[in-house]
């Protein structure tokens, strides 16, 4: 389904700061890790506050 | 006809005679009793989206055990040469990504709060030696492909493995040896832990967050 979007049909893309490199799907799928994290922390979770005390 | 059926008094319980099996489910109730083994309700704290993650990487693992069933059913010319084959081998592989992406956030979650608190340790390090055994779990899938994806992995795995001396043991260019650890011997050791990992828990309590301006081990 990726590959109707995006053409895979390359070898992979790298970036590369000095001693660092990594390729770009690696590097993406790091940067989403971290904003779930983040966005678990921060976003409320539903019906929490409704229901109140244990649940 | 029992004594209590007869109108008497009932009959005292017997007592436990002194076997392993006896002394086993003793420990095992004491440890686990089915309120604390299967709970209805949970703390306040744990409605919060970073306590999802545990149960989200489980989600991924049962995904991940079925459909890799179905690949060692099949076999690699089914899942290389027909469309069920190929989305089952998909299905698969994504259930892994998620399974540690999910492992992964639930790593930093629970290192952040540091969920070794309150006697929590093995707890803890059961969840760290999961996550380290099930790397290897899913790299032997790499090169358990029966492709020139596989073949190249195992090629330049191997230089790395013999480097350090342990390709003797480990041959990453042995399909046999590696489909084995793949489909058996690490999945075993995968699943035995996170069963650890999931009775600990539910031992000693889903650890609470942190609390503001306290100091760990005051």
């Amino acid at each position: 389904m990726l590959g109707v979007v995006v053409n895979l049909n390359h070898p992979a893309h790298f970036v590369h700061w000095g001693f660092f490199q990594m390729s770009i799907s690696n590097l993406i799928a790091i940067i989403v890790m971290l904003v779930v994290f983040a966005a678990a922390i921060l976003l409320p979770f539903p019906g929490h506050r409704r229901r109140g005390g244990a649940s | 006809m029992s004594a209590a059926a007869a109108g008497g008094p009932p009959a005292a319980e017997p007592a436990m005679k002194p076997t392993w099996t006896g002394r086993l489910r003793a420990a095992a109730l004491h440890r686990w009793p089915p309120e604390r083994l299967l709970p209805d309700v949970q703390p306040t704290y744990v409605a919060s989206w970073i306590y999802v993650f545990g149960a989200l990487s489980l989600a991924s693992l049962v995904v991940t055990v079925l459909s890799g069933s179905v690949l060692a059913l099949k076999g690699p010319g089914w899942w290389h040469f027909t469309s069920v084959g190929h989305f089952i081998n998909s299905t698969h592989m994504w259930a892994v990504e998620l399974f540690f992406f999910f492992m992964v956030i639930h790593l930093w979650g629970k290192y952040w709060m540091a969920a070794w608190r309150g006697g929590r340790a093995r707890v803890w390090m059961s969840g760290a030696v999961t996550f380290l055994v099930a790397i290897p779990c899913a790299l032997t899938g790499y090169v358990s492909q029966q492709n020139f994806d596989a073949q190249w992995i195992s090629t330049q795995a191997k230089d790395a493995f013999n480097s350090v001396g342990i390709g003797a043991f480990f041959n990453l260019t042995n399909f046999g040896q590696m489909y084995s650890y793949h489909v058996l011997l690490l999945p075993v050791a995968v699943l035995g832990l996170v069963g650890a990992h999931v009775l600990l828990v539910r031992r000693h309590g889903v650890v609470p967050p942190l609390e503001r301006g306290r100091v760990i081990g005051s």
